[in-house]
């Protein structure tokens, strides 16, 4: 029966928690994403993530592979990448996007030559690179409660001052709002929100989450709110729907999530392009 | 709070003194000294390249020059949030999800104050200023449902809602049709009961004539600033557009002068 199909996986408690980690960095990540992709941020997030690696692995090291300590130098990386990056982006000698490809590479590089000098490496670097959602321990879900919970309460409180840099910088400017503060706040909470992502999508992955549950609702709405509200529900969706397929099709849960996000967004696509022929 | 700060009455809206801007080595504004008084109109015109926007960033205190002081009533740009700088529409992304309502709103973040919401108070004020550039009927539609007559006036609503004393517009008129650009003159005109001064970067000097108090005409340095009917003599102009314009016949006997070079993106289309 379809309720059995349903209730049979929540039986464990790796798969309720991994649901409950699934669903929340699903929300967060998409209503950070909501302004990625707006301002047109899609390769930072992705160089982001890619970043921290290293730091990562420079954990993993020290810890022995404990995982719960990794989820602070997840942070401490993704911070100072991200305002790393962001400074990069303001030099004029080599172009934007060409310094933070040069960047992103060269830290990945870094990252899986450190975490290779450990003999049995394979394992614990395909978990960094593409999550391992159903291995969240009960303490890893409280951090990711706390801080996406500090990640969506920010964007809550300064949603004017966001929407207005995003849309128009100069009246940002003119209007004398704290510019470059903003602008590094919102770094800091896409770091947030990448390393609070770690574990449920791995950094390869991450980009996804970030920019497709809210380019699939940047197509079925023009409001603001409502977009970031959709790209909640279909990243949350997705989450609770990849996570059935990884049990009962026995693939890797972080590319059954970003696949049904995929899948998400390619109907949107067909669904808005048959609308308007 | 965000910053605001009073108005010294008895100082020029705006005092521009040796202002000079490089970009990379090169000059893009040179030795610029001008000043306006409350409720002027001006037209700013000049060929491609002449440095109007820098100047307008320069005013509104977005750039900061190379040399030079600007003053809006007394102080510095950047404690005032009474200057409005209206964008070229091309600048803009229509696409962004936002209401025309909302991007009204935008106007009022920093009268807001940090981590206050809008309240009723807020959105009469946007609905007002929508009514007063006559497009309060379109206030739920997303941005780029409007036509090219009507994201000006969405802009200038904004203005008023910023409460902007200063406004200044980059060639609000390009590519617009003539119904629309006649519209939006009006619009400003009606706007000089409300104490706004305006300054307006523009290729059309037939409407610099028609409708502005002053003209400045800019290559970098002022050449010519002054009533409509001194500043537009071929000397000048000669020495403001070098070879590159072609005379016309104005409707009321005016010279007007087209800068005809061919800026891709100045003219999108309307809608």
């Amino acid at each position: 029966m379809f309720i059995n199909w349903l209730v049979e996986p929540l039986q464990y408690e790796f798969m309720q928690r991994g649901m409950i980690a699934a669903v929340l960095v699903g929300i967060v990540c998409a209503v950070v994403g909501t302004y990625v992709v707006l301002r047109g941020m899609a390769f930072f997030g992705d160089a982001l993530a890619h970043t921290i690696l290293p730091g990562i692995a420079v954990g993993y090291l020290i810890t022995g592979g404990a995982r719960d300590t990794l989820f602070w130098w997840a942070l401490g990386t993704a911070i100072i990448a991200a305002w790393g990056i962001g400074a990069i982006s303001k030099q004029a000698e080599v172009k934007e996007d060409t310094a933070i490809g040069i960047i992103f590479a060269g830290m990945f590089a870094l990252g899986i030559a450190l975490i290779s000098t450990v003999r049995s490496y394979a394992v614990d670097l395909s978990h960094f690179l593409f999550g391992d959602v159903l291995g969240v321990s009960a303490h890893s879900l409280w951090l990711i409660v706390i801080f996406g919970t500090l990640v969506i309460l920010t964007i809550a409180a300064f949603y004017k001052e966001f929407l207005t840099l995003s849309f128009d910088p100069i009246l940002a400017a003119t209007l004398r709002l704290p510019v470059n503060l903003l602008n590094n706040l919102l770094l800091g909470l896409i770091a947030v929100t990448v390393a609070v992502s770690l574990q449920t999508v791995g950094v390869a992955l991450m980009v996804a989450m970030l920019v497709t549950p809210a380019a699939t609702a940047y197509l079925l709405t023009n409001r603001l709110p409502i977009m970031m509200a959709l790209a909640a529900f279909f990243a949350a969706l997705a989450g609770v729907i990849g996570l059935y397929l990884s049990y009962y099709l026995s693939i890797a849960s972080g590319a059954a999530i970003v696949l049904t996000a995929t899948a998400f967004f390619l109907l949107a696509f067909l669904w808005k392009r048959s609308k308007r022929n | 709070m965000y910053p605001h700060i009073s108005h010294q009455k008895d100082k020029p809206i705006l005092d521009v003194r040796d202002v000079s801007v490089r970009y990379d080595g090169r000059v893009a504004l040179n030795n610029v000294s001008f000043h306006l008084h409350v409720g002027e109109r001006i037209a700013v015109v000049g060929p491609n390249g002449a440095g109007k926007s820098t100047l307008f960033k320069v005013v509104s205190g977005v750039l900061q020059p190379n040399s030079g002081d600007v003053t809006i009533s007394g102080s510095k740009p950047t404690v005032h949030s009474c200057i409005a700088y209206i964008p070229q529409r091309s600048q803009v992304d229509w696409k962004f999800p936002v209401s025309v309502a909302d991007v009204v709103m935008m106007g009022r973040s920093a009268k807001l104050g940090p981590f206050n919401w809008p309240k009723k108070r807020d959105w009469d004020f946007v609905n007002q200023a929508l009514e007063t550039v006559e497009i309060g009927d379109l206030s739920k539609r997303q941005i780029s449902q409007l036509s090219g007559g009507q994201q000006q006036r969405m802009f200038i609503a904004r203005a008023l809602a910023q409460e902007a004393e200063l406004m200044l517009m980059d060639e609000p008129l390009t590519g617009l049709d003539t119904p629309a650009q006649e519209g939006l003159l009006d619009l400003l005109d009606m706007l000089r009961t409300q104490k706004v001064t305006v300054m307006v970067a523009t290729h059309d000097l037939e409407q610099a004539a028609k409708h502005f108090d002053r003209i400045m005409l800019l290559n970098k340095k002022i050449v010519a600033f002054g009533d409509p009917e001194n500043v537009l003599q071929t000397d000048n102009l000669l020495s403001a557009y070098g070879g590159r314009f072609r005379t016309v016949e104005g409707r009321e006997g005016l010279l007007a002068v087209d800068d005809s070079c061919c800026d891709e993106g100045a003219h999108d289309h309307v809608h």
